[in-house]
């Protein structure tokens, strides 16, 4: 359901300022987004004052320099820091993004931190991603054949396997689908850009047998067609990955199935 | 045995902020004018179906809508009505365009988005011009 601002427990008040330590030069201001589940209060907006020349080069180094040495409660995921892993994806200057891949030095003045948009927040910059991957999970995403196993691996053809690219590489760092009006609105029946990527990513392989029951289980006004083409889904993928358009061919099957 | 500790009570999650701190997208400005004009047209489309009402009601009613509808309010609310019909319309086309798989790359997408609002506006000038110059409308003042 389309609501436009925050419940009442969910609006954010101004926080503390953490001051950058006198003689700093380069000083950059980190608004980042805190709730702490344990007091239960209104989330807030800290500010940090950090000197970027102390850290390396990108939002995540900001992040781990400010959680270890300024402010130790700061909570956020993160692992691979080479934008392969999808842990800390969140909303950076408006935007959502890879932590890892985006440097600090891309923003200019304040730069703000918020968790993903329109999801349940656990802790400062975590989401509850659980129904995502529940989504996810609904689309079976993996290689279902009616044919038994072959000997070795199953063959296809150069041409069949370049369908895949643009699809095989999304990380299912939920940037997608948390950037997606009709998500925001509706994440309890549409089935958002992400998990739609990856059902099309089994739709186009020329090795699964079950093409057209998958595109029977999307026939649905919600699961698939709350897609409007706003394109925010392809403007923030942090792998260049285009999931508006992967939606469009899958509708663009549908009458054929 | 120990009793296991009853476990804790599901902690508030509030919702993170979602068009509080969007920085909006060209393609996600003319998603929203889309259905905004749309709606806009249908209002059109009253404004046309009072037009026919007012001429099944005679002369003096049929006067008294061309009065209010040729006054420089009127006009104004007209040329809205024809800017956001041409609005929509172009973003129809622009939405014909995505379903048939083109122009999805996101600077095409906003450049096509960028193309539909200056081709709606320019057919609006062309129609308002056309009408003007052809002696259709005047202005009643």
């Amino acid at each position: 359901m389309v609501e436009l601002t925050l419940p009442k427990r969910s609006q954010i008040k101004t926080g503390k300022r953490y001051k950058a330590p006198s003689g700093a030069k380069n000083v950059r201001v980190y608004k980042i987004y805190r709730f702490d589940p344990e007091t239960g209060e209104n989330p807030r907006w800290d500010k940090y004052e950090v000197d970027a020349k102390a850290h390396g080069p990108m939002l995540l180094d900001s992040l781990i320099y400010i959680k270890n040495n300024v402010d130790s409660t700061l909570s956020f995921r993160r692992s691979c820091r080479e934008g392969i892993c999808g842990s800390c994806a969140m909303n950076i200057g408006g935007r959502n993004t890879l932590a890892c891949t985006k440097g600090h030095d891309e923003f200019s003045g304040e730069i703000t931190i918020a968790p993903l948009p329109h999801m349940p927040v656990v802790k400062d910059l975590v989401p509850d991603l659980s129904g995502f991957y529940a989504q996810y999970a609904s689309v079976e995403p993996y290689l279902q054949s009616t044919t038994p196993d072959p000997e070795k691996e199953r063959l296809q053809t150069p041409a069949s396997r370049d369908k895949l690219d643009g699809l095989y590489e999304c990380i299912l760092c939920a940037c997608c689908s948390t950037s997606c009006p009709s998500y925001w609105w509706n994440q309890d029946k549409y089935l958002g850009p992400a998990a739609l990527l990856q059902a099309y990513r089994w739709i186009a392989d020329s090795r699964d047998d079950k093409t057209k029951q998958r595109l029977e289980s999307l026939e649905d006004p919600f699961k698939l067609y709350r897609c409007h083409t706003i394109m925010n889904c392809a403007q923030v993928c942090p792998k260049g990955l285009n999931p508006a358009k992967a939606i469009a061919e899958i509708k663009k099957m549908m009458p054929n199935k | 045995m120990t009793q296991s500790p009853t476990p804790p009570k599901a902690a508030y999650r509030p919702l993170s902020p979602h068009l509080q701190i969007w920085r909006f997208h060209m393609t996600m400005f003319a998603s929203i004018v889309h259905r905004i004009t749309g709606v806009a047209t249908i209002a059109g489309l009253l404004m046309g179906v009072a037009w026919l009402w007012a001429l099944a009601l005679g002369p003096q009613a049929y006067t008294c809508f061309l009065t209010c509808a040729s006054s420089p309010l009127g006009l104004v609310v007209w040329m809205g009505v024809s800017l956001a019909g041409f609005i929509h319309l172009t973003g129809g086309i622009r939405h014909l365009i995505w379903d048939l798989g083109y122009m999805f790359e996101p600077k095409k997408a906003d450049t096509l988005a960028a193309i539909t609002f200056w081709g709606a506006i320019i057919l609006t000038v062309i129609l308002w011009v056309a009408l003007f110059s052809t002696g259709k409308v005047q202005v009643m003042l």
